[in-house]
Parts: structure tokens; sequence; C-alpha cells
């Protein structure tokens, strides 16, 4: 991979990331047939894991971050891009599932979404992957609510677009949240800049560390961390402030789900870890503070609440929805308990989880494409119809559980000995019998899949087209293929859980 | 890679293909041929560990040949032809592919030379041995083969608890000796305990074998438990507490096997009590010991598959296994009464079937350990297997009062199973060599000396006497079912009256407990429904407006916990 000759182009490859997709955003509304803006996007996103590979490896070779100075401005006045180890890893991640998706997008928006509306489609689904990245990239905490608000926005329409009339109300209501979960972050970014004088992270962390000894100065700093926390604990759907997610996950169109579920949340939840851990982190014990252990109820909530929920639902949509809390939960659990085992199950479970649960919603998306339908009533005994569809949703749902074998273990594994590691034995048994309600949920969808007589609507279905199996069989088989080599998951979270852990105090 | 497959594996996915066969006579052949295969295969491997997969940074040993696995894998492998053979006329295709699943993991687990391995065919074992219960499709079968799901999935789990503790501890996965002194091996011993069905953790196993289907309990007889056994043996071998809980196992079974009415039940408690042996024999954990555990569980899973295969012959064709119910069948099954009675034989230890050559073993290594009074226990215990697998389970099924039924004799299929099982217990008891030379250790032993058949025989002999005249005399009649309790010496008197009792008590506290977890499983259900089913208040799409209120309920309780 290191082979990856980007000549001159290099040293820009940062700014490049973000630019290319949301220039692509730019070229496709001009393209008014859909199947030229899809040409179009899956040029774009094809090119972006190159470039977020190419900047992964570049930073676990050097040890250092890349730092990308915009307009060549250094870092307190203009804005900086960061890759360092997290960043890289997750940008990669959302890069691929962003492109991993696209092969698959054209037979379903073609069949989901009206002609006029495809290529402004596509345009809102590249604008949101830019947003995305830039999140994730960027060093400067203003930017970043920039991207959030780029990337929010264009999810809003993607949300929209959905068929159900439903969608519109859903996409209305995670507008309002969304809206009220970006307004908490900028309300704490300007908190901070009162005390500080800077938007850099960097910066910030430096210049927080002496602030916050004035007292007035810290209880501001405070509240800008409950700002900025609640804000983004919206976005990323952590419980209780998760209800916007079900219905918007729900009612969406396929491709958009899918795209969501594996990359939205996660860049909320980088950017979460990014400021509690880089700014807050060196600046405040977190030890002392209520975060971790307000983190870590609602994360156990979110595990069992969110689980049971999923047990009940009669669409499969709403159910991996529900399912995506219960995981986020998993997530902010080893964020939670800040230790180095933990956060690496953490930042494994970001790639595994986004695999996982990308692969299960394209599953769904082929079963809806074929009968229109993702009522448990209208699947059962589709099994027997679209098997290959089936299957890999039987493997992604496998390693949902945690199965050993799968990806789903490995992150679930090193939670458990993150909780071990903090003495509270207590949480790993939640740990384990939280996996056997996931065991409950995705058991009955299997049952009715395979084991129930076909509905009217399954009699008749035919297995997916190759289009969609192939990204489907991808993301399935890498959901195996990283239960047993994580050097691309946890060996990678394990050094940016390093940096992490070894900047707090 | 193919070359260093679990056998295990062979079976599982062999399994997967049955639903495909076309016609009852290919897929017969075709599950005839896969135990086939997988002892063939089983015989070209080397020992050693083989297999490995690096799962991150542990290394898996999908498979471990070694004398202990491989006594525990042959047998299993024996078991599963028995049960395949046995099976042949069941048109179902959803029991043979559990059967052979649950049998393929079984033999998965025994291979296992690692913690995340033995998990993983550990659960598939929970798994798939539930679709043998679930299969009689009915009712109660639905509710006890819930209840046993529930059991054998939560060892599961706790034994990966522990596995976790366990790596964090030692850092390494390997599944050798554990020890009881660690936080993660008392863990892990519960976990085996569970399977092993322990004292106060055994009650899955008298709930769900006898509610399984005629075929399915024959497979569950064989697996769950040996399993288990064989965990126990390669972790916990020589923990003393091993050897009071086994002794226990030995004793109380039997005071519910003797008054249990349902025949299939009685032979469920006695499973019970033979495990005691093999676990006391695990605690004591000589290599005298051990091969006795090992020898034991060998010719146990024969003689136990045998007599549940004849009650189940009975089932199938009578329609109930109930012994106040049955009697006089010999006129109908001959065969069939035949077998039951070699298998009673063997279970009873009678010199030269099979039980003798095993239990003797563990027998002799109490002594030589000189734990009296558990070695008075075994015999307490033998006795008393004798007097309810060994008298009761025949003589009421095919003597006894004529009940005036009359069936058909066994399916040739099942005969023919039955005829192996029989064959194997006569064997092993006339002709132990091969046995033990496949036993863990090289210990010489001599299972026929005058003073073993001697001891043997007068404990046999008397019981039966007892048993005879008191059932000439007419004292106890068949009708009233702690009849053959005073067949027994050991506990004439009093023993009828704390079996009736104890009978009582576990009746009662077993049920309300069944109750109450029911019930409350209930409960919670509903109350989870309430709150989480779709119209719950976690399931509902809830009002932007309270989305709006709970995010800045959050934030005041951020903002305030952080001031404080």
């Amino acid at each position: 991979m290191s082979a990856l000759n980007w000549g001159a182009a290099e040293p820009h490859l940062p700014i490049l990331l973000v630019m290319t997709p949301i220039f692509g955003a730019l070229f496709s509304t001009f393209l008014r047939r859909g199947v030229l803006a899809w040409l179009l996007a899956l040029i774009v996103t094809l090119s972006l894991p190159l470039m977020s590979i190419t900047l992964l490896l570049k930073v676990l070779e050097t040890g250092q971050p890349i730092i990308y100075k915009i307009g060549n401005w250094d870092a307190p006045f203009g804005i900086v891009y960061k890759v360092d180890q997290l960043s890289a890893y997750v940008l990669c991640v959302i890069s691929f599932i962003g492109a991993v998706i696209l092969p698959y997008a054209r037979r379903s928006i073609a069949a989901e979404i009206e002609e006029p509306a495809q290529s402004w489609y596509i345009t809102m689904y590249l604008l949101c992957l830019g947003g995305l990245l830039g999140i994730v990239i960027t060093g400067d905490a203003f930017n970043a609510f920039v991207f959030l608000e780029i990337s929010s926005l264009s999810t809003y329409v993607l949300i929209a677009l959905g068929r159900h009339r439903r969608a519109l109300l859903a996409s209305y209501q995670y507008l309002i949240m969304g809206t009220i979960g970006a307004t908490f972050y900028i309300i704490g970014v300007g908190l901070l800049y009162l005390v500080t004088g800077t938007l850099n992270f960097d910066d910030l962390s430096q210049r927080l560390s002496t602030a916050v000894a004035d007292p007035g100065m810290r209880n501001a700093t405070l509240t800008a961390l409950g700002f900025i926390v609640v804000g983004l604990a919206l976005k990323l759907a952590l419980f209780p402030m998760h209800v916007w997610l079900p219905n918007a996950y729900a009612y969406a169109p396929s491709v958009a789900t899918a795209f969501l579920a594996g990359t939205a949340t996660k860049a909320a939840i980088y950017l979460l870890i990014r400021v509690v851990f880089s700014v807050f982190g060196t600046a405040l014990s977190v030890e002392a503070l209520p975060i971790p252990d307000l983190l870590l109820v609602l994360s156990l909530a979110a595990m069992f609440l969110a689980s049971f929920s999923a047990v009940f639902e009669n669409n499969a949509k709403r159910m991996l929805a529900y399912s995506s809390v219960a995981q986020v939960g998993y997530i902010m659990l080893g964020v939670a308990l800040a230790n180095q085992a933990s956060m690496t199950g953490a930042l494994a479970h970001i790639a595994n989880h986004a695999i996982m649960k990308t692969a299960l919603f394209l599953a769904l998306g082929a079963v809806f494409y074929r009968i229109g339908s993702v009522l448990y009533s209208d699947m059962s005994g589709i099994g027997r119809k679209m098997p290959l569809t089936m299957a890999a949703f039987a493997i992604a749902g496998i390693g949902l559980m945690g199965t050993p074998g799968t990806s789903g273990f490995i992150s679930k594994w090193y939670l458990a000995i993150g909780a071990i590691d903090a003495g509270l034995y207590s949480v790993v048994f939640m740990i384990v019998a939280s996996s056997l309600i996931s065991v409950v949920y995705i058991g009955r969808i299997t049952e009715v899949v395979w084991f129930r007589e076909p509905s009217p609507a399954a009699a008749t279905a035919k297995e997916a087209p190759l289009s969609m199996l192939i990204p489907l069989w991808l993301l399935a088989g890498l959901t195996v293929y990283l239960g047993f080599d994580t050097r691309l998951t946890a060996d990678v979270s394990a050094k940016a859980a390093d940096i992490l852990i070894g900047g707090i105090r | 890679m193919m070359s260093e497959l679990n056998p295990g594996i062979i079976l599982i996915l062999g399994a997967l293909v049955v639903p495909l066969l076309p016609g009852k006579l290919l897929r017969g052949i075709y599950m005839l041929v896969l135990p086939v295969i997988a002892f063939a295969y089983l015989q070209s491997l080397p020992v050693g560990e083989m297999g490995q997969i690096q799962l991150f940074d542990m290394t898996l040993v999908t498979l471990r040949i070694d004398k202990l696995s491989l006594v525990f894998g042959y047998i299993f492998l024996i078991a599963t032809l028995l049960g395949v053979i046995y099976a042949l006329h069941v048109g179902d295709w959803y029991q043979h592919v559990a059967g052979l699943v649950y049998a393929g993991s079984a033999i998965g687990a025994v291979f296992a030379g690692d913690f995340i391995t033995l998990f993983v065919f550990w659960e598939i074992t929970a798994i798939s041995s539930v679709f043998l219960v679930w299969a009689s499709r009915n009712s109660s079968a639905m509710a006890s083969g819930l209840r046993y799901l529930i059991i054998q999935v939560g060892s599961g789990v706790i034994l990966l608890a522990g596995v976790l503790f366990y790596f964090r501890d030692t850092g390494s996965i390997a599944f050798n000796a554990i020890g009881i002194e660690t936080f993660a091996g008392k863990l892990i011993l519960i976990a085996f305990g569970i399977k092993c069905a322990f004292p106060l953790l055994h009650n899955w196993l008298q709930d769900a074998y006898p509610e399984a289907t005629v075929t399915g309990t024959v497979m569950l007889s064989a697996f769950t438990t040996k399993l288990a056994v064989y965990a126990l043996a390669r972790g916990y071998a020589g923990t003393e507490i091993l050897i009071p809980i086994g002794a226990v196992m030995t004793a109380f079974p039997i005071f519910y096997a003797v008054i249990e009415n349902d025949l299939r039940r009685v032979l469920a408690y006695s499973l019970n009590n033979q495990l005691g042996f093999m676990v006391v024999g695990i605690g004591i954990g000589t290599e005298l010991a051990l091969n006795g555990t090992a020898a034991h569980a060998f010719c146990h899973i024969l003689y136990k598959a045998l007599l549940f295969m004849s009650m189940g012959a009975v089932l199938y064709r009578v329609g109930t296994v109930k012994g106040s119910e049955l009697g006089g069948l010999y006129r109908s099954m001959p065969w069939t009464t035949a077998f039951c009675i070699i298998g009673a034989a063997s279970i009873s230890a009678f010199p030269l079937f099979s039980g003798f050559i095993s239990k003797s073993l563990i027998m002799s290594a109490a002594m030589k350990e000189g734990h009296f009074w558990v070695w008075l226990t075994l015999l307490f215990a033998s006795a008393g297997v004798f007097h309810h697998s060994g008298i009761k389970i025949p003589y009421f099924a095919f003597f006894a009062h004529d009940s005036g039924k009359r069936c058909k004799e066994a399916p040739t299929n099942m005969l023919i199973a039955m005829a192996i099982a029989a064959a194997f217990c006569i064997g092993l008891g006339v002709y132990p060599d091969p046995l033990y030379a496949l036993l863990p250790y090289d210990v010489k032993y001599v299972p026929y000396t005058l003073e073993h058949v001697v001891t043997q025989l007068q404990l046999l002999l008397f019981s039966a006497l007892a048993f005879t005249v008191l059932m000439r005399t007419g004292i106890y009649p068949p009708e009233l079912r702690s009849t053959n309790l005073d067949t027994d010496w050991f506990y004439r008197v009093p023993g009828r009256h704390l079996a009736t009792f104890a009978n009582r008590f576990r009746s009662l506290t077993w049920e309300w407990l069944a109750d109450t977890a029911v019930r409350g499983a209930t409960k919670i259900h509903d109350a989870l429904y309430r709150h989480h089913g779709p119209e719950g208040l976690f399931g509902r799409t809830w009002p932007t407006g309270s989305m709006a209120f709970w995010t800045t309920v959050t934030l005041g309780a951020v903002v305030i916990l952080s001031y404080l």
C-alpha cells in the first residue's frame, strides 16, 4: 500500500480527502442523470480510502502526526488539519464504508428515489461524507462545528428522501435534535474560546491547563465540557438522547441508513473522544469529573434498555437501529472506563461495528429492493428465496453477538479486559449478559427469515443482484477476517489508545 | 489446514447437508457414514496440538489430541453412531441435524486445546441440543427446553467470564489444569459444574431429558454431562472439593430415582448418580482414579444409552414409560427386554459386565487413598443403582403385573443400535484390556480379583434376594411406588420416610422455584414489553418536545454534577 504514489499531491492529501467529496458533490448537482452522478460519486468515493490508508500508513510509520496548515497559516490563527493515529484510523473506517456502499447504491437508489432527485441524493451523500471526514481530520474546534453542520444538514435531506411518509417526520425530529446538539457543542466551544482565546485543539489543551487555575475560569471550563459532551452525546445517540435515531434509520432510504449507521455516529464519537481526552483530559483530571461515571451509567443503560427494545421490534430496520444504540453503548463504555484495554476495545468497535452494521443494513436494503418491506411479517421465510443475502446477514449478526471468530468478539474481549482492569467485575458480567440479549434479537429475526413459511411477499422474491451481493459479502467476509487478523483494528486502536490515555491525567 | 481439522467440525458441517439430501435411504446412509468418516479421520491424526489459529494476540489450539481427549473422542463417536442408528426411522430432518451438530460440537469441545474454542463448542452444544427437547413439540417440552437452554447458555456465559479473568491473571487461554484458588478458577468450576449437574445445579437434567424425543434423550444422555466430566478431569483433577460433591451426587439422586414413576426420569436420576462416581474419581485425582473416571465415562455412555434406548423403544411402542402403567412387556418385546437387562446388569456393575470393570477402578482408588467414608457412600450408591436401575427399570417395564399391553417389538434399527451397545457392554466386561489400553495413564489394574468379585456379588445378591423375598411375600405390592426401597438393607426403614419426605420436599421446592421463576420471567417479559414494546416508553416514537426536554435534563445533570 505504501507503494501508492501520489506524486506532488502527497503533502496535500489531508485537504484533498475532504475537498474531493465536497467538490464531487458540487459537480454532481450539474449532472441531471442519476447514473452519471452515481458514476462520478463512485470514482470520488473509491479514491478516498486510498488516501486515508496512505495517511494511516504514513502516521504509523513515522509515529508523528501529520499537520496540514491551510493557506500556510500557523496554528492559532489559521486552521490546521491534524492526522494522528486516532484520526487516521477513523478516517479509514468512514471512507471505506462510504466507498463500499457506492457500487451497491446504484440499484437501490434507482428503486427507492425518483429520477429527478437521484443526483441530488448523491450530492447529499458526498456532502455528508465530506463533512464527516472533515470532522475527523480537522484540528480546530470551530471548523469541526462547520463540518458537523455540513454532514448534519445533508443527513436531514438524505433521511427526508425516504419513501415512507414518516421519513419526513423522522427527518424533522432529527433536524430539531441535531440542531440542539450542534448548538450545545458550539456553546461549549464558545465558552472555551472565552476562557482561552483559541479554537485549535492543541492550543486549547495547553492554555486550558493554565487557565483552570482560576476558579472562575474553571467553572466556565466545566460548563463548556458539559455542553460539549451532551451536545455530542446527542449526535452520537447515547441513551437517553437516542430517541431520534430509530425512526431516522428506519424510514431513511436503504443506502442512507447503511451509510449513516456505519459512519455518522462514529464521527461524533471520535469528536467526543478528541475533545474529552485530548483537550480537557490534559487540563482537568478526568477521574475527578463526573463525566466518566455518567457515561458509564448511560452506556450500560443503552446496552440493556436499547437491546430490549430491539428484542420486541417488528420492523427489522428499527430493530437494527436499537441495536446500534446498544452498540454505541459498548463503545462509550470503553471510553468511560478510560483505560488502555477498554479504549482499545472502544476504538476497535468503531471499525468492527461500522462494518457489521453496514453489512446488516445492506442486507435489509437488498430485501427491501426485492419485496419493498422490512417488516418481520413480510420477511418471514425470505432466507429460502434470498439465501446469499440472508446468509451474509446471519454472519454479520453473529458478529454482532460477539461470537469468537468474528470481529465483534475482539472488541468485546478488550472491553471486558478493560472492565477487569478498572476493577469493575460486575461490568464484565454485564458485557457478557447484554451480548446474550443480542443473541435473542438476532435469533428472533433468524428464526423468522429461515424457519418460517414464506410470506406472500417473500414467496415471489428473487436473490439480490450481484452488485448488491458483492459489497454485502465483502463486509460479511471482513467481519470474520477481522475476527482473526486485528492488525488494522485492535493493533492500531491500541496505539491510538496509548496516546489518548497517555495524554490524560 | 485440512489435515488439522477438528473431527467435530466434520460432523457439524456434515449435519448441515442432511436437509438437502432427498429420500430417507440416502439420508440414512449419509448419516451413518458421517461418524465413521470422522472416526477414521481421528484414527489418522497424530498426538499433539494442531490447528493453531492466531486470534489477535492469542493462539487458538483447535485440535489437541492426547490420551484423555482421545478416550472421550472415541466414545463420543461411538455414541453418535449408536444415536444415528437408533434414530434412523425418524423422518424429521430437524432432529437429525440438531443431533449431529450437538454430537459434533461435543466432540469439538473435547478436542479443544484452549478456552475460546472450548467456549464456542460449549455454547453450540447448548443451542443445538435444546432442539432435541423442543422436537417433542408439546408445551411442557417447550417450557422445559427453554429452562434447559437458559441454564446451559448461562453456563457458557459464566465460562466466558471465568476465561476473561483467567486470561487477565495468566495471560494464557490454554486449557490445562486450572485450580480452584483463583476467582477465575471458581467461576469456571461453576460453569463446568452446571453442565455436570452438580447437586443443586442439577435440576435441568431431570427436567429436560425426559421431555426430549425418544431418540433425542439417547443423544442427550451421552454428551452434555460427559463433556463436563472431561472438562473437569482436564481442569480440576485432584481438586479435593470434588470428592464430597461427587459423593453427594452419587447418593442423593437415589432417593428420587426410587420413588419416581416415569422410568426415563428414573434413568435421568441414575445418570446423575453415575456422574457422581466420575466426579469422585476426578476429585481423588490419582492416575488410577482418573483412569477410572475415563473408563467409567466410556462404559457409562454405552449402558446408559442402552437403557435410554430400551425405555425409548417402550415409549415409542406403548406411548408411556410410567412404571405404574407398564408391565408384562417381555412377551411383546423380548429383544428389548433382553437388551434392557444387559444394560441394567452393566449399570449395576455385575461381574462380566462393563460397569464392573470401570466402577471398581474408582472404588479401588477411593480405598487406596484412604477415603473410607467416600468408599462407603459409593458402595451404598452402588446398591442403590442396582436397585433402581438394575431391578426397577426392567422389572416394572417388562415383568411385574401384566399390564395387558401388547405391542410390536421395537423397530429393527432400534434393535440394532441396542444390540451393538449391548455387545459393547458384555464385550468390555469380559475383556476390558482394549479399554484399559485407551485410558490416559498406564496403570496395571486387574478388575477380576477374588476380593472384588466377591464383594460385588455379595452386594448384588443380597439386594436381589431382598427384592425377591419382598416381592414374593407381597409385602410391598408394585402398585406402591416406594416398594423396592426396601430391597436395600442400607436404608431399609428410615429410607422410605426419608425418600417420601425428600420427594415431597423436592417437588414442592422445585415446583415453587420453577413456578416463581416462570412467573417472574413472565412478569419481567411483560414489564419489558410494556416499556420496550412498540407502544412502550422506550419503543415508541417520542414527541420532539420530550426529546429536547430530556436532553436539557441531561445537560443540567452534567453541569450540576460537575460543580459538586
